[in-house]
């Protein structure tokens, strides 16, 4: 296809409105980080010249806040991880007899995937809430990963099985064919074509962990496993007073970095892992 | 059922189905057994506590009431307004984003090879942010004190300084909704993207030899090839949308008829300990997801088992 130059130009306005689109509020709650407690009012975008600040992020990483910040960020990122290999690793199990075997009920576990990601999360917690408080799990890491798993599971299964239909399972066997064992033809074969998939749920189940609010804020109430979105909607800043606007502002750039991080690397996996379940047959 | 052409013979072939059979069920048995121990105990815990009176503020005083809770519920105008908020804004927001999600999908399908990677992932990056992050980035935009839009568009009719936006529902909405759209159309625009893809380019070249439009290969050829793409998107975003929650609660908590049903069943359950009534509002909204579900699947036909390769 050849691109005339009104056409560049064309794409060059596309993309720099879809850029701006996407990145604005992030750019938005950044500014705002590096505002100091007198200049957030300021009514501007940016701080005002001369005034940009790394208060905010001292207050929470080395400061005041630093406690409530740097437990929760600990919280989140254990909670998110554990929820997430246990999600993977089940559903790899399950997405593969899926896909590979002859059994009856595949399509009610589908079914019942189905079911579970669409379950109002809000309906899990008032009875989690009570049972948790009954038996001592409210207000631990345990007590959010077992719930964290409604969300993370329905979804690994349903693209890793999406994911696992498409791999030609007659590789395996012509690998045998060709005298490798059924380990080796398997290891060979198939682990390299569904390796990608793999990981890529886990990045997709890794964010969903990482966002849950609702189980977050119900299910817990100290440091002692609250995660980072319920922290920052329960943050008071270092003054009763004052509204805690930049620190907020800072923490939300820290726990997004990561994330931002994980989107630009791994890009391509994301996009290809979402589509392929659909795209080739 | 299948014939994948194996040369079994037939007692043998009743063996290793069988084996097959049970090595299925213990690979995946456990996931199923868990999905069940997370969600289903849960509701029907849910269920079982929504006939009861019971506050956990007083725990002998609880009671066997049947269906009173619900009674109570559906009699108050509320949760009618909930519900009313709750469906308003999951039309809204789905409307827009299929067709930002749609013109986000087509750019990325589109785009010059330079410049394709870097749509993607900048489109990426909502969907990979926090929901509460996006929350406060819109509210402290708007927001009275800390924001920069007001000054910004005091050129606008009906905005100037002194508007506050989360002080009433009229403004505050379309501000949750907003941030809401931006976070998940990349959501529902990876979905369209994939349906793109599924378009036969055959299909569309033959379109454009017989002279066919832009508009007309769109209406002709690659929506009606994309349908069980959008169905899906658009089912799944609307239940999605459906229980929304971070949004609200941070941006208004809620307050100014603001408020939506996960609000609501939140407030009534974790923040005034009435379990009985809490979970009644639980049950309820549940019962609204299910129906949603089974609107979509019998009326709009969406095979929610055919779009995700059931062909084998």
């Amino acid at each position: 296809m050849k691109s005339t130059g009104r056409e560049k130009l064309w794409w060059t306005i596309i993309s720099i409105a879809v850029l701006i689109y996407a990145l604005f509020p992030v750019a938005s709650i950044f500014a705002t980080s590096f505002k100091s407690a007198g200049d957030l009012t300021n009514g501007n975008f940016l701080p005002s010249p001369g005034a940009a600040t790394l208060d905010n992020y001292e207050q929470i990483l080395v400061g005041d806040a630093q406690e409530l910040f740097l437990t929760a960020l600990w919280n989140s990122i254990g909670i998110s991880l554990i929820a997430t290999a246990i999600a993977v690793v089940l559903a790899t199990l399950c997405a593969y007899a899926i896909a590979r075997l002859e059994f009856p009920g595949k399509k009610v576990i589908l079914t019942t995937a189905l079911a579970v990601s669409i379950f109002p999360v809000i309906s899990i917690v008032t009875p989690l809430f009570n049972l948790w408080r009954n038996i001592g799990l409210y207000d631990t890491w345990i007590g959010l990963i077992i719930p964290y798993l409604s969300l993370t599971l329905p979804i690994s299964i349903w693209t890793l099985a999406a994911f696992f239909r498409q791999i030609p399972w007659e590789l395996e066997q012509a690998a045998q064919v060709d005298g490798a064992t059924t380990w080796q033809a398997f290891r060979k074969a198939i682990v390299p074509l569904a390796a990608p998939g793999v990981f890529t749920t886990a990045i997709i189940a890794f964010f969903i962990a990482w966002n849950d609010f609702v189980y977050g804020i119900s299910l817990t109430s100290t440091e002692a496993a609250r995660p980072v979105p319920a922290a920052l909607a329960f943050f008071t800043g270092a003054s009763q007073f004052e509204s805690p606007t930049g620190a907020i502002s800072a923490a939300a750039i820290i726990v997004t970095i990561p994330v931002v991080l994980l989107v630009l690397l791994f890009q391509r996996q994301i996009v290809s892992g979402l589509t392929q379940g659909a795209v080739k047959g | 059922m299948k014939a994948n052409g194996k040369n079994n013979r037939n007692n043998d072939y009743s063996d290793r189905a069988r084996a097959e059979r049970r090595l299925g069920w213990m690979l995946a048995g456990p996931a199923f057994i868990i999905m069940l121990a997370v969600t289903l105990y849960p509701i029907l815990q849910a269920f079982f506590d929504s006939l009861y009176a019971f506050r956990l503020t007083a725990p002998d005083e609880r009671e066997f009431i049947l269906l009173q809770n619900y009674v109570t519920i559906l009699s108050d105008p509320v949760w009618w307004r909930d519900l009313w908020t709750t469906v308003l804004i999951t039309i809204v927001t789905v409307a827009v984003e299929l067709v930002l999600g749609f013109a986000l999908a087509l750019v990325m399908h589109r785009a010059l090879k330079a410049v394709r990677g870097w749509l993607r992932t900048a489109i990426l990056v909502p969907y990979g942010i926090i929901t509460v992050v996006s929350a406060y980035a819109w509210f402290y935009a708007f927001d009275i004190s800390s924001g920069y839009v007001n000054s910004w568009f005091d050129w606008v009719p009906g905005i100037d300084q002194d508007l506050n936006w989360f002080a009433q529902a009229s403004t505050a909405l379309p501000v949750i909704m907003a941030s809401e759209i931006w976070k998940t159309t990349p959501f529902i625009s990876l979905l369209l993207l994939a349906g793109l893809a599924q378009v036969p380019d055959e299909l569309t070249e033959a379109a454009k030899v017989d002279g066919a439009t832009w508009w007309e290969q769109m209406r002709k050829v690659i929506i009606p090839n994309m349908k069980a793409a959008i169905m899906v998107a658009v089912l799944f975003r609307a239940l999605d949308a459906f229980r929304i929650f971070d949004n609200v609660f941070i941006m208004t908590n809620g307050q100014y008829g603001t408020e939506v049903l996960s609000l609501l069943a939140y407030r009534t359950s974790i923040t005034r300990l009435e379990i009985g009534l809490g979970s009644a509002v639980s049950v309820l909204l549940f019962v609204c997801v299910l129906l949603i579900s089974f609107v979509a699947i019998k009326v709009f036909k969406v095979d929610l088992a055919g779009t995700t390769g059931g062909k084998r």
